[in-house]
């Protein structure tokens, strides 16, 4: 029981506002830090998520509004908007997706040496960053 | 010392979390599946989508299932998800505890949405 009870030390010379921004994180950090970020950005825009399943799905007059929302916006919220919104929910999944598949890839066979932990991160950002421009693009009308 | 075992038991607010994290691991793959099972449909699809193609999608019996289940699983990942990101950063235990319940709050509310948005299909 001494083990548990003895108290443990506790480290706080991290400051969140000087430390962080200059702090230099390796591929794998990024990823594990922006696999945080996108789901905690998914959760937080849930409702408007199924905001649009259900107006894309309702009926013919409520897929207008959904189509409409791209275009003429909902309510006070311009469409340029909705589509800034909709392209950071887009890059969201695509990284929440390909990290957590380099998550599920580790856990099954075991890959766990610091190359493979760099060199997959890089790809998963990568793929992650040039799949999110492909379909912003698309979003934005560009081809 | 303090003693923290017994009725003294440090809240933490989780147990030693094995059942999370084989669950959020087993929705991961369901999800990831349901994703390239709903693009494939979509890629399927020759010309323009428009409501007819994309409601038609869900309209089968089949879907509609897979995609229950999904709603499911995505509730269970985003609550084992959003819970750890509480754990790690918030530690009073009463705006833990608050923020546990509101997480629960929003989730069952969204998913009863997706539920009805499915059903009323």
């Amino acid at each position: 029981m001494t083990e548990l009870t003895r108290k443990r030390p506790e480290f706080r010379n991290i400051n969140a506002l000087r430390d962080l921004p200059t702090y230099r994180l390796p591929a794998a950090g990024w990823v594990s830090i922006l696999h945080r970020v996108s789901g905690a950005l998914m959760f937080v825009l849930l409702p408007f998520i199924i905001w649009l399943l259900d107006a894309s799905l309702t009926s013919e007059y409520s897929f207008a509004a959904f189509t409409a929302a791209f275009g003429v916006g909902i309510g006070f919220v311009p469409g340029w908007f909705v589509k800034l919104v909709v392209l950071a929910l887009i890059w969201a999944y695509l990284h929440h997706f390909i990290a957590g598949v380099r998550h599920l890839y580790m856990d099954a066979t075991h890959s766990v040496s610091k190359e493979f932990g760099k060199s997959s991160a890089v790809v998963t950002l990568v793929l992650s960053l040039a799949l999110t421009a492909l379909l912003g693009a698309k979003l934005f009308g560009l081809y | 010392m303090s003693v923290n075992y017994g009725s003294k038991r440090t809240v933490v607010g989780a147990s030693y979390g094995f059942r999370d994290w084989l669950s959020q691991r087993i929705t991961a793959g369901l999800m990831a599946v349901f994703t390239i099972v709903l693009l494939a449909q979509v890629l399927l699809i020759s010309g323009p989508i428009g409501y007819e193609q994309w409601a038609g999608i869900f309209a089968s019996q089949w879907m509609k299932f897979i995609t229950f289940a999904v709603i499911v699983a995505l509730t269970w990942h985003v609550w084992v998800g959003v819970r750890d990101i509480w754990m790690d950063y918030v530690k009073p235990v009463a705006v833990r505890l608050l923020l546990q319940v509101l997480t629960i709050v929003w989730l069952v509310g969204c998913a009863g949405w997706a539920v009805q948005v499915l059903w009323r299909l």
